[in-house]
């Protein structure tokens, strides 16, 4: 069989291969059978987990570590808009729509440091308040708390961030009931930057042409707002699984139309780097 | 049937397959079933080969991920098939700025469909007879209430998936897709009613809670049974 002819190779490069997949011995005249028990078909996906299971124990990050991290986000982004919303001279939000939509989407933050807390089992008080905050970023937004358009452009950089944040941590809730809930979030917070990419088209000088998705660049970043280049880093990715996706089997899928329609995930590392900038010493994110 | 043909071809993969050694570096990229591995292995299933056919309907098959990705296939297939038709005579009240978007949600849903086709190689289904009967293409109303139902529905169902795909590749991919389902559902939200883009009351039928800020999330069967509407191929659900 052509799976035993795969192992035999691959037991010449790693000797230990039988005992990676299973200590049980066992297990390997299981593995014999598979193909009485799933259909051949389904053989490079259950070979793919049983390797990874073999191959892919190193990742120390535990389920809580991925909520917490999540907590400290939507610590950031309630605080943000909440100060907006409650500033005694926040009159730069429009009334009417524009700041619906901002109390809508600071709602929806508050509502998921709640569930969090909860399911880290927090009682107390919140870990973060606005205190522990810069959201000029050390003067990059300096008039954040007066200037309509500064304030949407650091928003929407939140809300991305956030998309690609939950995304980067989907991998260690495999499996786990937990990650219906972080995908339950994660798409909130693409509705929230879907809709704040339209704020900040109406509103910010130069931004007219930002799509709700997020266009080809080549560096990435489609807002033309330098200073948020890191939320963007590799959102110009057009192949997907080896496939490019740009004119994909003859049809006529542009180079953006590809980069737009899959959003790339971030790294635990690169989201903590952007969110630091907005995080006071002391209370930086490790 | 090209069945020979693609007999020829899977044993010349074969022949290239087994006749080279796998170095670690390969067999690393291998273990992460990524869509090489699928058309790697797919030179071993020829016995196999009997998803995709549309005379019986189509067969998802929930017991390994080739049954998740063929429902996100299918899914996708429904979308591409209601935007091309929306894309080529859109509704007269349309904008040009909304012309031009549904023009990129329109690619968006034909790249995601033939992305799953091309992973899932000879394990895909067949191409779904879609029966829009109930939607009137010439009225924005009802397109853009058709959009928003498929757009809401397809966020939920991969929302409701995810916590079935046991590769980590297809679990970022689809997290990857989901995304931007959800913004193209806030933009026609937005469209219908500014500021709806996220109104997660009214996505209490499809498993959101407002309370928490949580999006839909449902079960294949039940986004079947929403999705069967628009659906004229039998669509059979096994081993969920």
């Amino acid at each position: 069989m052509n799976i035993v002819n795969i192992l035999e190779e691959i037991e010449k490069v790693d000797g230990e291969i039988y005992e990676r997949l299973s200590p049980r011995r066992n297990a390997m005249k299981d593995f014999y059978n598979i193909g009485k028990k799933i259909s051949l078909a389904a053989l490079p996906l259950a070979m793919g987990s049983m390797f990874q299971k073999a191959y892919g124990q190193t990742n120390p990050s535990t389920v809580n570590d991925v909520l917490g991290f999540a907590l400290a986000l939507e610590y950031l982004e309630w605080n943000y808009y909440n100060h907006a919303l409650t500033l005694a001279n926040t009159t730069y939000i429009p009334d009417g729509a524009p700041r619906a939509a901002i109390t809508t989407i600071r709602n929806h933050e508050r509502a998921h440091v709640d569930l969090l807390k909860g399911a880290l089992g927090i009682t107390g008080a919140d870990g973060y308040v606005y205190a522990d905050f810069d959201f000029t970023a050390s003067g990059g937004f300096a008039d954040v708390d007066s200037n309509y358009q500064t304030f949407l452009k650091v928003a929407l950089a939140f809300e991305d961030t956030g998309v690609r944040a939950y995304k980067g941590q989907a991998p260690i809730l495999k499996g786990n009931a937990v990650l219906t809930t972080a995908l339950q979030i994660h798409s909130v917070e693409a509705r929230h930057a879907s809709h704040l990419r339209q704020m900040v088209a109406a509103n910010v000088t130069g931004a007219s042409g930002l799509k709700p998705w997020i266009a080809y660049s080549a560096n990435g970043n489609d807002t033309g707002i330098a200073a948020v280049d890191a939320v963007y880093a590799g959102e110009q990715n057009t192949t997907q699984a080896g496939i490019q996706i740009t004119g994909i089997n003859g049809t006529t899928v542009s180079q953006s139309q590809a980069a737009e329609c899959f959003d790339e995930f971030l790294t635990g590392a690169a989201v903590k780097t952007i969110a630091n900038l907005f995080i006071k010493t002391g209370k930086k994110l490790t | 049937m090209k069945n020979n043909e693609l007999i020829t071809q899977d044993e010349l993969q074969e022949e290239r397959l087994f006749n080279s050694s796998l170095g670690r570096r390969s067999f690393l990229q291998f273990a992460g079933a990524s869509a090489a591995g699928i058309a790697l292995m797919a030179a071993g299933c020829r016995k196999d080969r009997n998803y995709g056919d549309t005379s019986t309907g189509a067969t998802l098959d929930f017991k390994d991920d080739f049954g998740v990705l063929n429902y996100a296939y299918a899914l996708e297939q429904l979308e591409a098939a209601f935007y091309v038709k929306v894309a080529s005579a859109p509704p007269s009240t349309f904008t040009t700025a909304q012309k031009a978007y549904f023009q990129d949600i329109q690619f968006h849903e034909v790249a995601h469909r033939e992305f799953f086709k091309n992973a899932l190689g000879t394990a895909a289904i067949g191409s779904l007879e879609v029966d829009f009967s109930s939607i009137d293409f010439t009225s924005a109303t009802s397109v853009l209430g058709a959009a928003m139902a498929f757009e809401d529905l397809g966020v939920a169902a991969y929302n409701g998936a995810g916590v079935r795909i046991k590769s980590t590749d297809y679990l970022v991919l689809a997290g990857k897709i989901v995304s931007v389902e959800a913004r193209h559902a806030a933009y026609i939200r937005d469209i219908i009613s500014n500021g709806t883009f996220a109104d997660l009351a009214s996505l209490a039928p499809l498993g959101a809670v407002n309370a928490s800020g949580l999006d839909g999330a449902l079960t294949p069967d039940k986004v079947l049974a929403i999705a069967g509407k628009y659906v004229k191929t039998k669509i059979n659900v096994i081993n969920l």
